[in-house]
Protein backbone atom coordinates (compact mmCIF):
# COMPACT_ATOMS: atom_id res chain seq x y z
CA UNK A 1 0.00 0.00 0.00
CA UNK A 2 3.00 2.04 0.79
CA UNK A 3 4.94 1.02 -2.40
CA UNK A 4 4.66 4.74 -3.80
CA UNK A 5 6.94 5.60 -1.01
CA UNK A 6 10.79 4.89 -1.69
CA UNK A 7 11.67 1.73 0.11
CA UNK A 8 9.98 -1.20 1.14
CA UNK A 9 6.55 -0.69 3.24
CA UNK A 10 7.90 -3.53 5.84
CA UNK A 11 11.55 -3.65 7.59
CA UNK A 12 12.58 0.23 8.71
CA UNK A 13 13.43 0.44 12.16
CA UNK A 14 13.90 3.26 14.21
CA UNK A 15 17.91 2.17 14.64
CA UNK A 16 18.20 2.71 10.90
CA UNK A 17 16.05 5.89 11.08
CA UNK A 18 17.55 9.68 10.71
CA UNK A 19 18.86 11.02 14.34
CA UNK A 20 16.08 13.51 14.75
CA UNK A 21 13.82 10.38 14.60
CA UNK A 22 15.50 8.57 17.06
CA UNK A 23 16.29 11.74 19.47
CA UNK A 24 13.13 13.85 18.91
CA UNK A 25 10.14 11.54 17.45
CA UNK A 26 10.86 8.25 18.94
CA UNK A 27 10.95 9.39 22.74
CA UNK A 28 8.86 11.80 22.17
CA UNK A 29 5.94 9.07 21.15
CA UNK A 30 7.21 6.77 23.86
CA UNK A 31 6.16 9.35 26.77
CA UNK A 32 3.30 9.53 25.22
CA UNK A 33 2.42 6.26 25.44
CA UNK A 34 3.93 5.60 28.76
CA UNK A 35 2.80 9.02 30.01
CA UNK A 36 -1.36 7.46 30.53
CA UNK A 37 0.21 5.06 32.85
CA UNK A 38 1.38 7.81 34.98
CA UNK A 39 -1.70 9.03 34.49
CA UNK A 40 -3.61 6.54 35.64
CA UNK A 41 -1.50 5.86 38.62
CA UNK A 42 -1.96 9.20 39.82
CA UNK A 43 -5.05 8.74 39.57
CA UNK A 44 -5.18 5.42 41.80
CA UNK A 45 -3.54 6.89 44.56
CA UNK A 46 -5.84 9.90 45.02
CA UNK A 47 -8.95 8.07 43.99
CA UNK A 48 -9.63 10.12 41.01
CA UNK A 49 -10.78 6.93 39.38
CA UNK A 50 -13.88 7.17 41.57
CA UNK A 51 -16.48 4.70 42.99
CA UNK A 52 -15.83 1.79 40.51
CA UNK A 53 -12.23 2.23 40.19
CA UNK A 54 -12.10 -1.50 38.36
CA UNK A 55 -14.50 0.04 35.67
CA UNK A 56 -12.79 3.18 35.38
CA UNK A 57 -9.15 1.35 34.36
CA UNK A 58 -11.28 -1.08 31.87
CA UNK A 59 -12.82 2.11 30.32
CA UNK A 60 -9.15 3.87 30.48
CA UNK A 61 -6.87 0.87 28.66
CA UNK A 62 -9.87 0.11 26.36
CA UNK A 63 -9.39 3.81 25.04
CA UNK A 64 -5.71 4.05 25.11
CA UNK A 65 -5.84 0.99 23.05
CA UNK A 66 -8.46 2.33 20.65
CA UNK A 67 -6.22 5.78 20.08
CA UNK A 68 -3.13 3.78 19.57
CA UNK A 69 -4.53 1.51 16.86
CA UNK A 70 -5.82 4.71 15.58
CA UNK A 71 -2.72 6.37 15.63
CA UNK A 72 -0.81 3.58 14.11
CA UNK A 73 -3.93 3.16 11.30
CA UNK A 74 -3.32 6.76 10.66
CA UNK A 75 0.74 6.37 9.31
CA UNK A 76 0.18 4.99 6.10
CA UNK A 77 -2.01 7.71 4.87
CA UNK A 78 -0.16 10.16 6.68
CA UNK A 79 3.01 9.50 5.04
CA UNK A 80 1.27 9.48 1.18
CA UNK A 81 -0.27 12.62 2.19
CA UNK A 82 3.11 14.53 3.60
CA UNK A 83 5.70 12.04 2.12
CA UNK A 84 7.79 11.98 5.70
CA UNK A 85 9.58 8.37 5.41
CA UNK A 86 10.56 8.67 8.69
CA UNK A 87 7.12 7.76 9.70
CA UNK A 88 7.01 3.96 8.50
CA UNK A 89 9.63 3.51 11.42
CA UNK A 90 6.92 4.68 13.65
CA UNK A 91 3.95 2.09 12.58
CA UNK A 92 5.37 -1.33 14.14
CA UNK A 93 6.06 1.16 17.46
CA UNK A 94 2.95 2.33 17.69
CA UNK A 95 0.80 -0.81 16.71
CA UNK A 96 2.89 -2.69 19.40
CA UNK A 97 1.46 0.22 22.01
CA UNK A 98 -2.10 -0.62 20.41
CA UNK A 99 -1.21 -4.13 21.96
CA UNK A 100 0.14 -3.51 24.98
CA UNK A 101 -2.70 -1.57 26.00
CA UNK A 102 -5.30 -3.95 24.26
CA UNK A 103 -3.07 -6.22 26.50
CA UNK A 104 -3.80 -4.65 29.71
CA UNK A 105 -6.62 -3.98 28.98
CA UNK A 106 -7.71 -7.52 28.99
CA UNK A 107 -5.62 -8.00 32.07
CA UNK A 108 -7.83 -6.03 34.45
CA UNK A 109 -10.86 -7.39 33.20
CA UNK A 110 -9.65 -11.07 33.43
CA UNK A 111 -7.40 -10.32 36.79
CA UNK A 112 -9.63 -7.60 38.47
CA UNK A 113 -12.63 -7.95 37.24
CA UNK A 114 -13.26 -10.88 36.66
CA UNK A 115 -11.01 -12.18 39.68
CA UNK A 116 -9.68 -14.87 37.61
CA UNK A 117 -12.49 -17.18 37.66
CA UNK A 118 -12.13 -18.83 34.32
CA UNK A 119 -15.61 -20.59 33.96
CA UNK A 120 -17.18 -16.80 34.41
CA UNK A 121 -15.02 -15.82 31.77
CA UNK A 122 -15.83 -18.42 29.61
CA UNK A 123 -19.42 -17.88 29.82
CA UNK A 124 -19.15 -14.48 29.31
CA UNK A 125 -17.01 -14.46 26.51
CA UNK A 126 -19.56 -17.29 24.36
CA UNK A 127 -22.76 -15.73 25.70
CA UNK A 128 -21.74 -11.82 25.60
CA UNK A 129 -21.37 -10.72 21.63
CA UNK A 130 -19.46 -7.39 23.22
CA UNK A 131 -17.29 -9.49 25.27
CA UNK A 132 -16.71 -11.87 21.81
CA UNK A 133 -15.83 -9.18 19.86
CA UNK A 134 -13.34 -7.85 22.24
CA UNK A 135 -11.67 -11.01 22.83
CA UNK A 136 -11.45 -11.21 18.61
CA UNK A 137 -9.66 -7.70 18.19
CA UNK A 138 -7.41 -9.26 21.11
CA UNK A 139 -6.45 -12.39 19.41
CA UNK A 140 -6.05 -10.78 15.94
CA UNK A 141 -3.86 -8.18 17.16
CA UNK A 142 -1.40 -11.18 18.88
CA UNK A 143 0.15 -12.69 15.86
CA UNK A 144 0.90 -9.46 14.80
CA UNK A 145 2.46 -8.23 17.94
CA UNK A 146 4.49 -11.51 17.91
CA UNK A 147 5.59 -11.52 14.25
CA UNK A 148 6.33 -7.75 14.68
CA UNK A 149 9.89 -8.35 14.85
CA UNK A 150 12.41 -8.12 12.03
CA UNK A 151 13.33 -12.08 12.35
CA UNK A 152 9.60 -12.80 11.48
CA UNK A 153 9.52 -10.65 8.85
CA UNK A 154 12.38 -12.34 7.44
CA UNK A 155 11.28 -16.03 8.20
CA UNK A 156 7.77 -14.89 6.01
CA UNK A 157 9.17 -12.77 3.38
CA UNK A 158 7.19 -9.22 2.92
CA UNK A 159 4.36 -10.17 1.19
CA UNK A 160 3.32 -12.93 3.38
CA UNK A 161 3.87 -10.74 6.17
CA UNK A 162 1.64 -7.82 4.58
CA UNK A 163 -1.10 -9.56 4.29
CA UNK A 164 -0.93 -10.91 7.81
CA UNK A 165 -0.41 -7.71 9.15
CA UNK A 166 -3.54 -6.78 6.79
CA UNK A 167 -5.80 -8.59 9.90
CA UNK A 168 -5.08 -5.30 12.09
CA UNK A 169 -8.21 -3.94 9.85
CA UNK A 170 -10.64 -6.97 11.15
CA UNK A 171 -9.12 -5.95 14.94
CA UNK A 172 -10.09 -2.52 14.65
CA UNK A 173 -13.57 -3.51 13.50
CA UNK A 174 -13.81 -6.09 16.14
CA UNK A 175 -12.41 -3.47 18.52
CA UNK A 176 -15.09 -0.83 17.40
CA UNK A 177 -17.97 -3.20 17.39
CA UNK A 178 -16.72 -4.18 20.88
CA UNK A 179 -17.51 -0.62 22.25
CA UNK A 180 -20.22 0.03 20.37
CA UNK A 181 -22.06 -3.21 22.15
CA UNK A 182 -20.39 -2.10 25.90
CA UNK A 183 -22.34 1.39 26.00
CA UNK A 184 -25.32 1.29 27.44
CA UNK A 185 -26.93 4.25 25.29
CA UNK A 186 -24.93 7.05 24.51
CA UNK A 187 -22.85 6.16 21.71
CA UNK A 188 -21.31 9.53 21.07
CA UNK A 189 -17.70 8.28 22.09
CA UNK A 190 -17.85 4.79 20.07
CA UNK A 191 -19.41 6.97 17.11
CA UNK A 192 -16.30 9.41 17.52
CA UNK A 193 -13.88 6.50 17.49
CA UNK A 194 -15.84 4.21 14.73
CA UNK A 195 -15.51 7.72 12.63
CA UNK A 196 -11.78 7.99 12.82
CA UNK A 197 -11.61 4.26 11.39
CA UNK A 198 -13.41 4.62 8.77
CA UNK A 199 -11.88 8.10 7.71
CA UNK A 200 -8.78 6.03 7.66
CA UNK A 201 -10.16 2.63 6.07
CA UNK A 202 -11.71 5.35 3.17
CA UNK A 203 -8.13 6.95 2.61
CA UNK A 204 -7.15 3.18 1.59
CA UNK A 205 -10.27 2.79 -0.30
CA UNK A 206 -9.77 5.87 -2.52
CA UNK A 207 -5.83 4.83 -3.02
CA UNK A 208 -6.40 1.44 -3.88
CA UNK A 209 -8.65 1.77 -6.32
CA UNK A 210 -6.52 4.58 -7.96
CA UNK A 211 -3.76 2.14 -7.81
CA UNK A 212 -5.71 -0.64 -9.70
CA UNK A 213 -7.07 2.01 -12.47
CA UNK A 214 -3.77 3.15 -12.92
CA UNK A 215 -2.19 -0.88 -13.25
CA UNK A 216 -5.25 -1.51 -15.78
CA UNK A 217 -4.45 1.44 -17.64
CA UNK A 218 -0.43 0.60 -17.75
CA UNK A 219 0.82 -1.08 -20.82
CA UNK A 220 0.67 -5.19 -20.73
CA UNK A 221 4.37 -5.23 -21.48
CA UNK A 222 5.41 -5.17 -17.74
CA UNK A 223 6.63 -8.70 -16.31
CA UNK A 224 4.58 -10.02 -13.76
CA UNK B 1 -50.46 -8.43 30.96
CA UNK B 2 -51.34 -8.26 34.05
CA UNK B 3 -51.54 -10.93 36.70
CA UNK B 4 -53.37 -9.94 39.63
CA UNK B 5 -56.77 -7.90 39.37
CA UNK B 6 -57.33 -5.49 42.46
CA UNK B 7 -60.39 -4.19 41.33
CA UNK B 8 -62.63 -6.15 43.79
CA UNK B 9 -60.13 -4.21 46.64
CA UNK B 10 -60.62 -1.07 47.33
CA UNK B 11 -57.13 0.31 46.44
CA UNK B 12 -56.69 1.20 49.94
CA UNK B 13 -56.83 -2.15 51.07
CA UNK B 14 -54.31 -3.85 48.72
CA UNK B 15 -51.62 -4.45 51.22
CA UNK B 16 -51.67 -7.19 53.43
CA UNK B 17 -51.75 -6.45 57.13
CA UNK B 18 -49.10 -9.62 57.35
CA UNK B 19 -46.82 -7.72 54.99
CA UNK B 20 -46.29 -4.26 57.18
CA UNK B 21 -43.26 -3.96 59.10
CA UNK B 22 -43.29 -1.75 61.67
CA UNK B 23 -40.97 1.04 61.51
CA UNK B 24 -39.63 0.45 65.07
CA UNK B 25 -38.49 -3.34 63.78
CA UNK B 26 -37.05 -1.24 60.32
CA UNK B 27 -35.17 0.87 62.60
CA UNK B 28 -33.96 -1.66 64.69
CA UNK B 29 -32.50 -3.74 61.78
CA UNK B 30 -30.92 -0.28 59.80
CA UNK B 31 -29.30 -0.05 62.76
CA UNK B 32 -27.66 -3.67 63.09
CA UNK B 33 -26.83 -3.27 59.94
CA UNK B 34 -24.99 0.00 60.81
CA UNK B 35 -23.46 -1.77 63.93
CA UNK B 36 -21.96 -4.75 61.45
CA UNK B 37 -20.82 -2.54 58.72
CA UNK B 38 -18.76 -0.37 61.56
CA UNK B 39 -17.55 -3.59 63.36
CA UNK B 40 -16.09 -5.01 59.98
CA UNK B 41 -15.29 -1.86 58.05
CA UNK B 42 -13.28 -3.17 55.23
CA UNK B 43 -14.57 -7.12 55.28
CA UNK B 44 -17.87 -6.98 54.21
CA UNK B 45 -19.77 -9.38 55.83
CA UNK B 46 -22.75 -7.97 57.84
CA UNK B 47 -26.21 -9.68 58.68
CA UNK B 48 -28.80 -8.66 55.95
CA UNK B 49 -31.73 -6.64 57.20
CA UNK B 50 -34.31 -8.93 55.53
CA UNK B 51 -33.69 -11.76 56.79
CA UNK B 52 -32.49 -13.33 53.83
CA UNK B 53 -29.56 -14.74 55.58
CA UNK B 54 -26.38 -14.23 55.31
CA UNK B 55 -25.08 -11.55 52.66
CA UNK B 56 -22.08 -9.52 51.96
CA UNK B 57 -23.04 -5.96 53.11
CA UNK B 58 -21.51 -3.03 54.20
CA UNK B 59 -23.38 0.77 53.92
CA UNK B 60 -21.78 2.22 51.47
CA UNK B 61 -19.23 5.34 51.74
CA UNK B 62 -21.50 8.30 51.20
CA UNK B 63 -19.13 10.43 48.64
CA UNK B 64 -19.39 7.26 46.44
CA UNK B 65 -23.29 6.97 46.93
CA UNK B 66 -23.22 10.97 45.65
CA UNK B 67 -20.39 10.84 43.07
CA UNK B 68 -21.18 7.39 41.32
CA UNK B 69 -24.69 8.19 39.76
CA UNK B 70 -27.55 7.20 36.72
CA UNK B 71 -28.90 10.52 36.28
CA UNK B 72 -28.89 11.02 32.66
CA UNK B 73 -30.68 14.36 32.72
CA UNK B 74 -27.37 15.47 34.73
CA UNK B 75 -25.32 13.62 31.86
CA UNK B 76 -24.37 10.15 31.20
CA UNK B 77 -21.02 9.96 32.83
CA UNK B 78 -21.31 8.64 36.11
CA UNK B 79 -19.60 11.64 37.55
CA UNK B 80 -21.33 13.73 35.36
CA UNK B 81 -24.94 14.22 37.61
CA UNK B 82 -22.60 15.64 40.34
CA UNK B 83 -21.64 18.27 38.79
CA UNK B 84 -24.13 19.09 36.46
CA UNK B 85 -26.71 19.01 39.17
CA UNK B 86 -24.66 21.78 41.55
CA UNK B 87 -27.51 24.11 42.17
CA UNK B 88 -30.22 22.54 40.95
CA UNK B 89 -33.36 24.24 42.25
CA UNK B 90 -35.54 22.28 44.12
CA UNK B 91 -37.42 24.90 45.67
CA UNK B 92 -40.28 25.53 45.06
CA UNK B 93 -41.55 22.26 43.55
CA UNK B 94 -44.84 20.94 42.82
CA UNK B 95 -46.22 17.23 42.31
CA UNK B 96 -49.41 17.03 39.83
CA UNK B 97 -51.48 13.88 40.92
CA UNK B 98 -53.18 13.13 37.56
CA UNK B 99 -55.72 10.29 36.17
CA UNK B 100 -57.74 7.34 37.35
CA UNK B 101 -57.67 9.86 41.29
CA UNK B 102 -60.89 11.34 43.12
CA UNK B 103 -59.99 14.58 42.80
CA UNK B 104 -56.78 15.82 40.23
CA UNK B 105 -54.27 18.15 42.29
CA UNK B 106 -51.22 19.71 42.17
CA UNK B 107 -49.64 19.86 45.41
CA UNK B 108 -47.13 21.40 46.62
CA UNK B 109 -44.05 19.44 47.93
CA UNK B 110 -44.37 19.95 51.28
CA UNK B 111 -48.43 19.86 51.31
CA UNK B 112 -47.69 16.07 49.77
CA UNK B 113 -45.34 15.03 52.40
CA UNK B 114 -47.18 16.67 55.39
CA UNK B 115 -47.80 14.91 58.29
CA UNK B 116 -47.04 11.26 56.89
CA UNK B 117 -44.73 9.27 59.01
CA UNK B 118 -40.61 9.87 58.32
CA UNK B 119 -39.20 6.49 57.67
CA UNK B 120 -35.60 5.62 57.85
CA UNK B 121 -34.67 2.71 56.37
CA UNK B 122 -31.07 1.24 54.78
CA UNK B 123 -31.86 -0.38 51.24
CA UNK B 124 -29.60 -2.54 49.28
CA UNK B 125 -29.48 -0.61 45.81
CA UNK B 126 -28.65 -2.91 43.01
CA UNK B 127 -28.29 -1.60 39.40
CA UNK B 128 -29.29 -3.39 36.26
CA UNK B 129 -25.06 -2.53 35.70
CA UNK B 130 -23.82 -5.06 37.50
CA UNK B 131 -23.02 -2.65 40.62
CA UNK B 132 -24.57 -2.26 43.96
CA UNK B 133 -24.92 0.16 47.22
CA UNK B 134 -26.48 0.08 50.62
CA UNK B 135 -27.60 3.55 51.09
CA UNK B 136 -29.96 4.60 53.85
CA UNK B 137 -32.53 6.57 52.71
CA UNK B 138 -34.91 8.92 54.72
CA UNK B 139 -38.70 9.39 53.22
CA UNK B 140 -41.84 8.48 52.98
CA UNK B 141 -43.83 5.07 52.57
CA UNK B 142 -45.15 5.52 48.85
CA UNK B 143 -48.64 3.88 49.91
CA UNK B 144 -48.99 7.00 52.46
CA UNK B 145 -48.78 9.09 49.10
CA UNK B 146 -50.88 6.62 47.37
CA UNK B 147 -53.51 6.64 49.94
CA UNK B 148 -53.24 10.88 49.91
CA UNK B 149 -53.89 10.70 46.51
CA UNK B 150 -56.66 9.15 46.74
CA UNK B 151 -57.15 6.59 43.60
CA UNK B 152 -59.83 5.32 42.21
CA UNK B 153 -60.82 1.41 42.33
CA UNK B 154 -60.04 1.18 38.87
CA UNK B 155 -56.50 2.51 39.27
CA UNK B 156 -54.57 -0.33 38.88
CA UNK B 157 -50.99 1.42 38.03
CA UNK B 158 -48.96 4.26 38.91
CA UNK B 159 -46.66 6.49 36.71
CA UNK B 160 -44.12 8.28 38.22
CA UNK B 161 -42.08 10.95 35.88
CA UNK B 162 -39.50 12.93 36.47
CA UNK B 163 -39.12 17.03 35.66
CA UNK B 164 -39.05 18.01 32.06
CA UNK B 165 -36.58 21.20 32.19
CA UNK B 166 -33.77 21.36 29.89
CA UNK B 167 -32.87 24.10 30.92
CA UNK B 168 -32.28 23.08 34.73
CA UNK B 169 -31.41 19.62 33.18
CA UNK B 170 -28.90 20.31 30.75
CA UNK B 171 -28.53 16.44 29.91
CA UNK B 172 -32.46 16.56 28.21
CA UNK B 173 -30.79 19.08 25.56
CA UNK B 174 -29.43 15.43 23.76
CA UNK B 175 -32.28 14.09 22.79
CA UNK B 176 -31.06 11.59 21.27
CA UNK B 177 -30.05 10.18 24.86
CA UNK B 178 -33.25 9.48 25.89
CA UNK B 179 -37.02 9.90 25.29
CA UNK B 180 -37.49 12.77 27.88
CA UNK B 181 -39.29 13.16 30.38
CA UNK B 182 -37.81 9.71 32.17
CA UNK B 183 -41.20 8.00 33.11
CA UNK B 184 -41.21 4.73 35.49
CA UNK B 185 -44.23 2.84 36.81
CA UNK B 186 -45.17 0.52 39.31
CA UNK B 187 -48.55 -1.88 39.85
CA UNK B 188 -50.66 -0.20 42.22
CA UNK B 189 -49.61 -3.75 44.85
CA UNK B 190 -46.13 -2.98 44.18
CA UNK B 191 -46.85 0.94 45.03
CA UNK B 192 -48.97 -0.32 48.37
CA UNK B 193 -45.98 -2.86 49.07
CA UNK B 194 -44.63 -1.15 52.81
CA UNK B 195 -41.00 -1.42 51.29
CA UNK B 196 -41.82 1.10 48.85
CA UNK B 197 -40.66 4.77 49.35
CA UNK B 198 -40.41 8.16 48.22
CA UNK B 199 -37.07 9.65 49.63
CA UNK B 200 -36.71 12.75 50.47
CA UNK B 201 -33.18 12.28 51.94
CA UNK B 202 -29.85 9.89 52.33
CA UNK B 203 -27.20 9.68 55.04
CA UNK B 204 -29.27 11.63 57.67
CA UNK B 205 -29.45 14.81 54.71
CA UNK B 206 -31.50 16.07 52.21
CA UNK B 207 -31.75 13.95 49.01
CA UNK B 208 -28.65 15.60 46.90
CA UNK B 209 -29.69 16.71 43.25
CA UNK B 210 -27.98 14.01 41.74
CA UNK B 211 -29.54 11.40 44.02
CA UNK B 212 -32.92 12.32 42.78
CA UNK B 213 -33.95 15.63 44.78
CA UNK B 214 -35.94 16.51 45.87
CA UNK B 215 -38.42 13.15 45.67
CA UNK B 216 -37.50 9.95 44.05
CA UNK B 217 -38.45 6.55 44.59
CA UNK B 218 -36.99 3.70 45.60
CA UNK B 219 -38.44 0.23 45.54
CA UNK B 220 -35.04 -1.89 46.52
CA UNK B 221 -36.04 -5.22 45.52
CA UNK B 222 -35.71 -3.70 41.95
CA UNK B 223 -33.24 -2.78 39.40
CA UNK B 224 -32.19 0.90 39.89
CA UNK B 225 -33.38 2.45 36.84
CA UNK B 226 -36.79 2.09 37.92
CA UNK B 227 -36.18 4.64 41.00
CA UNK B 228 -37.44 7.41 38.62
CA UNK B 229 -35.78 10.62 40.41
CA UNK B 230 -37.36 14.27 40.68
CA UNK B 231 -40.62 13.36 40.56
CA UNK B 232 -42.84 16.22 39.32
CA UNK B 233 -46.28 14.13 38.15
CA UNK B 234 -47.98 11.04 40.03
CA UNK B 235 -50.33 9.16 37.43
CA UNK B 236 -52.88 6.59 37.86
CA UNK B 237 -54.11 4.33 35.05
CA UNK B 238 -55.81 1.17 34.60
CA UNK B 239 -53.26 0.23 31.68
CA UNK B 240 -49.89 -0.52 32.22
CA UNK B 241 -47.61 2.83 31.50
CA UNK B 242 -45.00 2.88 28.61
CA UNK B 243 -41.61 3.34 31.28
CA UNK B 244 -38.56 4.74 29.78
CA UNK B 245 -35.80 1.98 29.87
CA UNK B 246 -38.37 -0.70 28.36
CA UNK B 247 -39.93 1.64 25.64
CA UNK B 248 -35.87 2.65 24.31
CA UNK B 249 -34.72 -1.35 24.73
CA UNK B 250 -37.39 -3.64 25.81
CA UNK B 251 -34.79 -6.53 25.50
CA UNK B 252 -32.92 -5.31 27.92
CA UNK B 253 -34.94 -3.52 30.30
CA UNK B 254 -38.52 -5.32 31.75
CA UNK B 255 -41.30 -3.28 33.21
CA UNK B 256 -40.88 -5.35 36.45
CA UNK B 257 -36.97 -5.35 36.48
CA UNK B 258 -37.34 -7.47 39.65
CA UNK B 259 -33.92 -8.43 40.68
CA UNK B 260 -33.22 -11.75 39.00
CA UNK B 261 -29.93 -13.48 39.29
CA UNK B 262 -31.04 -16.22 36.91
CA UNK B 263 -31.85 -14.01 34.15
CA UNK B 264 -29.27 -12.42 32.41
CA UNK B 265 -29.01 -8.72 31.14
CA UNK B 266 -28.32 -9.62 27.14
CA UNK B 267 -25.23 -8.05 27.44
CA UNK B 268 -23.96 -9.10 31.07
CA UNK B 269 -24.52 -11.75 33.69
CA UNK B 270 -27.25 -10.44 36.32
CA UNK B 271 -25.45 -14.01 38.91
CA UNK B 272 -22.99 -11.30 40.53
CA UNK B 273 -22.77 -7.73 41.38
CA UNK B 274 -19.75 -5.51 42.29
CA UNK B 275 -20.66 -3.63 45.90
CA UNK B 276 -19.36 -0.11 45.33
CA UNK B 277 -15.92 0.06 47.21
CA UNK B 278 -15.28 -3.62 47.51
CA UNK B 279 -12.92 -5.29 45.70
CA UNK B 280 -14.59 -8.97 44.67
CA UNK B 281 -17.92 -9.36 43.64
CA UNK B 282 -20.62 -11.27 45.51
CA UNK B 283 -23.74 -12.98 44.62
CA UNK B 284 -26.87 -11.70 43.96
CA UNK B 285 -29.72 -12.40 45.69
CA UNK B 286 -33.61 -13.07 43.80
CA UNK B 287 -35.30 -9.63 44.80
CA UNK B 288 -32.37 -8.23 45.87
CA UNK B 289 -32.55 -10.34 49.07
CA UNK B 290 -36.07 -8.75 49.54
CA UNK B 291 -37.81 -12.16 48.58
CA UNK B 292 -39.62 -12.93 52.23
CA UNK B 293 -41.62 -9.83 51.85
CA UNK B 294 -42.29 -9.19 48.06
CA UNK B 295 -42.10 -12.73 46.06
CA UNK B 296 -46.05 -13.26 46.69
CA UNK B 297 -46.66 -10.38 44.42
CA UNK B 298 -45.38 -12.41 41.80
CA UNK B 299 -46.31 -15.45 42.88
CA UNK B 300 -47.36 -17.44 39.40
CA UNK B 301 -46.01 -15.53 37.17
CA UNK B 302 -42.96 -16.29 34.79
CA UNK B 303 -40.01 -14.40 35.94
CA UNK B 304 -38.45 -15.15 32.46
CA UNK B 305 -41.30 -13.52 30.29
CA UNK B 306 -42.16 -10.85 32.87
CA UNK B 307 -38.30 -9.55 33.40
Amino acid sequence: MSRAVPGAPWGHSVARAEPFVRRFIHPFLWAVVLLPIVGIGVQGLTGGLGANPIRSLEHATGEWALRFLAACLAVTPLLKLTGWGWLVAERRFLGLAAFYWAFGHLSVYIGLDMFFDVSDIVEDVLKHLYITAGMLAFLLMLPLALTSTKGWIRRLGGRKWNALHRLVYVAAVAACVHFFWGVKKDLEEPILYASVFALLFALRLVWWQRKRAAIRSEPRTVAR
Amino acid sequence: MLIRRPDDIPSSEITPESVYLNRRAFMGTAGALALGAALTPDALHALSATGTGVQQLKVTDEEDATSYNNFYEFGTGKEEPREQAAGFRTKPWTVAVEGLVKTPTTFAIDDLLKGLPVQERTYRHRCVEAWSMVIPWQGVQLKDIVNRCEPLPSARFLEMTTLLDPSRMPGQRRREVLPWPYKEALRLDEAMHPLAMLATGMYGKPLPPQNGAPLRLIVPWKYGFKGVKSIVKLRFTDKQPNTTWNDVRASEYGFYANVNPTVDHPRWTQAKERPIGAFLKIPTLMFNGYGDQVASMYAGMDLRKYY
